[in-house]
């Protein structure tokens, strides 16, 4: 089986963007995954030190490489950040077929862990004993860190439990209500664009990233994937429920159209033309560096539900560190996921402003007690923390999560600019998902 | 590569239609119109002050973005100023941000522009003025191949580039981005054109005639007359080197090697991570201070540059 899954995905191109045809994408033949590893050799290959690579955009990763060296001065970490997300997949990509340069440890976010997995292309933790560690996690990193197989690929780093983020000031200018449910979602955006044509309840552009983690708390569960069986069916009732809402808010033209990220974004963010954003708990770090003027005019409240007084969540966002199979040193490599993912490491992490996956920092006391000058003073931590716990796990992404993503615009992203309803845009996506996934030689279920 | 290549062409342009006559004497019938006094046309000046508007704007909107604070703007029109005037804060954060990692990039540049761009300059004025004056069996070959490769865009030659680096492990250290730079195809068709035209080969032969060796004649003979033609491929290499964009981000992971032109892009990138700060100031800031060296080579070489470029233009 695993030979054949590891045929059938030779050639998953899209990350190989810029490999030549000559060399697959595959995962390298031979490579024996480590018999159990004890604590001793871990901490023999510490002992030893060396140096270690480490693939990762996380800008807290710093300080933790700092304090790492410091701990263990036969260790020195090369941390390199060689583009965020998309741009470093496709240099792991490049780096793997040309079989030179693969990072000891690399950062690779929930949703693209499939791929990586199914490719065989990351060392199963599970011989270092990360078993043990599932219940220090909370359940969304850990079940994103699976990668829909049976080991462990990578050990969670942060999380994006969903909040929605609002500018209380515009609220408040225009008396409205902050919503707790979709409906009212839609309601305060009426409200909000009649009370002022120039702002808006939020942007979007058409993500996938977001697509997916509205139908993930509305209930849908759109992939099913057995092994290299792969299905996918946007028609369940949580897409509906969620098409039903946004279609409202398309048609009546009451999101802009600004992409996320980019210098529009943060302008609207502060001059509170963008008025929410409903979002991972990863959120406030870039608030406050890229909106500053907005200090004090923003809160966090839970995100709305699609039942009234429900508390469902999910996650948006959120990355693993993981070991490339080709990357050498092992033992310090896991040494060093360790520390930064479930040891000091997380605490230094926090204090730099990334938001945790560990149930042990989300309910300590001073986790929870932390005041956000950003938002006026408030405690948003809690909000966050008790959206984590309300996770829904049994969600799965696509073994090819990467290339399905990457056609969302061309699919989904038609109801944005055209006449095409929300619904047949899910349908175009689905039939482009699943005819890729034949040609890569899945069994789909249709 | 677009901007300062088609600003000063086009400021030249306009230069020169407006500055020989000194007053405008457009109603004058009986005046002849002389070489040194073009006739006016309404027309070409009106498109050519569009053409200056289309290159200047992006340069306008740079220079008001930088004196602007990341606030700044977010809260202003883009192409008036802001209420707090931060260009020299803009200036000093942008060389100390990050422990000073822009001096290091610009160093970076810098050493891949003098050794990449000078050497690929060297090499195509001893090649160039090679094949104009010296006639060996397989010319017509180099010329087909030189030919071929100026039709060859880099950027289709990056990824090849990369694989065969990294068999040779020369990925992510610096002589991957200075080994590409130094292959100028279009430099060395372009001495060897200025060569054929600029150097008499009467001249070579009294020369030697004369005694004088092969190098002799090259460097005391050939070499001045050569002059504008260098320039002209020294700007060219160097505009590209010091612009060069994609084959550095194939090549090079590690951020001390980075050149400018990706340690911006990686500022840039800041803004998209999560728990990343933003800082589009400095990127603005350090985009201006990244061309800023350009338009001084331009401003200062441009009269060898246009003549470089007229050479070979009027037959003797």
């Amino acid at each position: 089986m695993e030979k054949r899954s590891r045929r059938l995905l030779r050639g998953i191109g899209l990350v190989c963007a810029l490999a030549l045809a000559a060399t697959a994408c595959g995962g390298s033949d031979g490579g024996t995954n480590p018999t159990s590893l004890s604590r001793a050799d871990i901490e023999a290959a510490l002992e030893k030190g060396g140096t270690l690579t480490v693939w990762a955009w996380e800008p807290t990763l710093e300080q933790v490489a700092a304090d790492f060296e410091k701990a263990h001065p036969a260790v020195e970490i090369d941390l390199v950040n060689p583009g965020v997300n998309g741009d470093q997949y496709t240099a792991l990509q490049n780096a793997v077929s040309a079989e030179r340069g693969v990072p000891d440890v690399a950062q690779i976010e929930y949703f693209a862990m499939g791929q990586y997995v199914l490719t065989e292309e990351l060392t199963d933790l599970t011989d270092y004993g990360a078993g043990e560690l599932a219940d220090a996690y909370t359940p969304g990193p850990w079940n994103g860190v699976k990668g829909g197989g049976e080991g462990i690929y990578g050990l969670p780093m942060d999380s994006g439990p969903m909040a929605l983020f609002y500018n209380k000031r515009v609220f408040d200018r225009h008396g409205i209500d902050v919503p707790t449910t979709w409906d009212e979602y839609v309601e305060a955006a009426r409200a909000l664009h009649e009370a002022d044509p120039k702002a808006y309840i939020t942007n979007d552009i058409g993500e996938a990233g977001f697509t997916t983690s509205m139908l993930w708390q509305a209930g849908s569960r759109p992939y099913r994937v057995d092994g290299t069986t792969v299905g996918v069916d946007f028609s369940d009732p949580g897409a509906e429920a969620y098409t039903t809402v946004w279609q409202q808010l398309l048609d009546e033209k009451l999101v802009t159209p600004i992409a996320s990220w980019s210098d529009e974004w943060y302008k609207g963010l502060a001059d509170g033309t963008i008025a929410t954003l409903a979002t991972g708990a990863w959120m406030p770090a870039n608030l406050a560096s890229g909106a500053a003027g907005a200090a004090g005019d923003w809160r966090v409240a839970p995100l709305p539900q699609w039942t009234e007084g429900g508390a469902t969540s999910a996650e948006n966002g959120g990355s693993a560190l993981t070991l490339p199979r080709l990357g050498a040193n092992e033992a310090l490599a896991y040494a060093f996921v360790e520390y930064a993912g479930a040891g000091e490491g997380v605490q230094t992490r926090v204090a730099g402003g990334a938001f945790p996956a560990t149930v042990a920092q989300l309910d300590s006391k001073e986790f929870q007690d932390t005041k956000f000058d950003y938002f006026g003073g408030q405690q948003a931590n809690r909000i966050f923390a008790e959206s984590a716990a309300n996770v829904a796990a049994d969600w799965t992404y696509l073994p090819y999560q990467i290339y399905a993503n990457s056609v969302f615009n061309d699919t989904v992203g038609k109801a944005y600019v055209s006449d095409t309803r929300l619904t047949d845009g899910l349908k175009t996506w689905r039939d482009a998902s699943l005819r890729y996934g034949e040609e890569q030689g899945f069994t789909v279920e249709r | 590569m677009t901007t300062p290549v088609t600003t000063a062409p086009a400021g030249s342009a306009a230069g020169r239609s407006g500055s020989p006559g000194s007053a405008p004497r457009l109603r004058t019938p009986r005046h002849r119109h002389t070489p040194g006094r073009p006739r006016r046309s309404v027309l070409l000046t009106v498109l050519t002050g569009l053409v200056l508007l289309y290159s200047l704007v992006p340069l306008v909107w740079l220079v008001i973005a930088t004196t602007k604070s990341q606030e700044g703007l977010a809260r202003s029109f883009g192409l008036w100023f802001d209420s707090d005037f931060a260009l020299w804060n803009n200036i000093g954060e942008t060389f100390t941000y990050d422990d000073g990692v822009f001096v290091r990039w610009l160093l970076n540049t810098v050493l891949y522009v003098v050794v990449g761009a000078g050497g690929a300059t060297l090499l195509a004025v001893l090649g160039g003025y090679a094949l104009a004056k010296f006639d060996f069996p397989g010319r017509r070959a180099v010329f087909a191949v030189i030919i071929g490769a100026v039709a060859v865009p880099g950027t289709a030659l990056a990824v090849p580039t990369f694989l065969m680096f990294s068999k040779m492990h020369l990925t992510d250290t610096p002589w991957a981005v200075v080994i590409p730079s130094l292959i100028s195809p279009f430099g060395l068709y372009l001495m060897w054109v200025f060569a054929t035209e600029a150097v008499p080969a009467e001249l070579l032969e009294a020369a030697r005639i004369d005694g004088a060796g092969e190098l002799r004649t090259f460097f005391q003979v050939a070499l001045p007359l050569l002059a504008p033609g260098i320039v002209t491929v020294l700007l060219f290499t160097t505009v590209a080197t010091w612009n060069n964009y994609f084959l550095p981000l194939i090549m090079l992971k590690d951020p001390d090697w980075y050149p400018l032109t990706l340690g911006l892009k990686s500022w840039n990138a800041q803004a998209e991570t999560v728990g990343g700060e933003a800082v589009f100031h400095l990127v603005v800031t350090g985009s201006l201070i990244t061309i800023l060296p350009l338009i001084a080579a331009f401003l200062l070489l441009q009269k060898y540059w246009r003549s470089g470029l007229a050479a070979g233009s009027v037959k003797e």
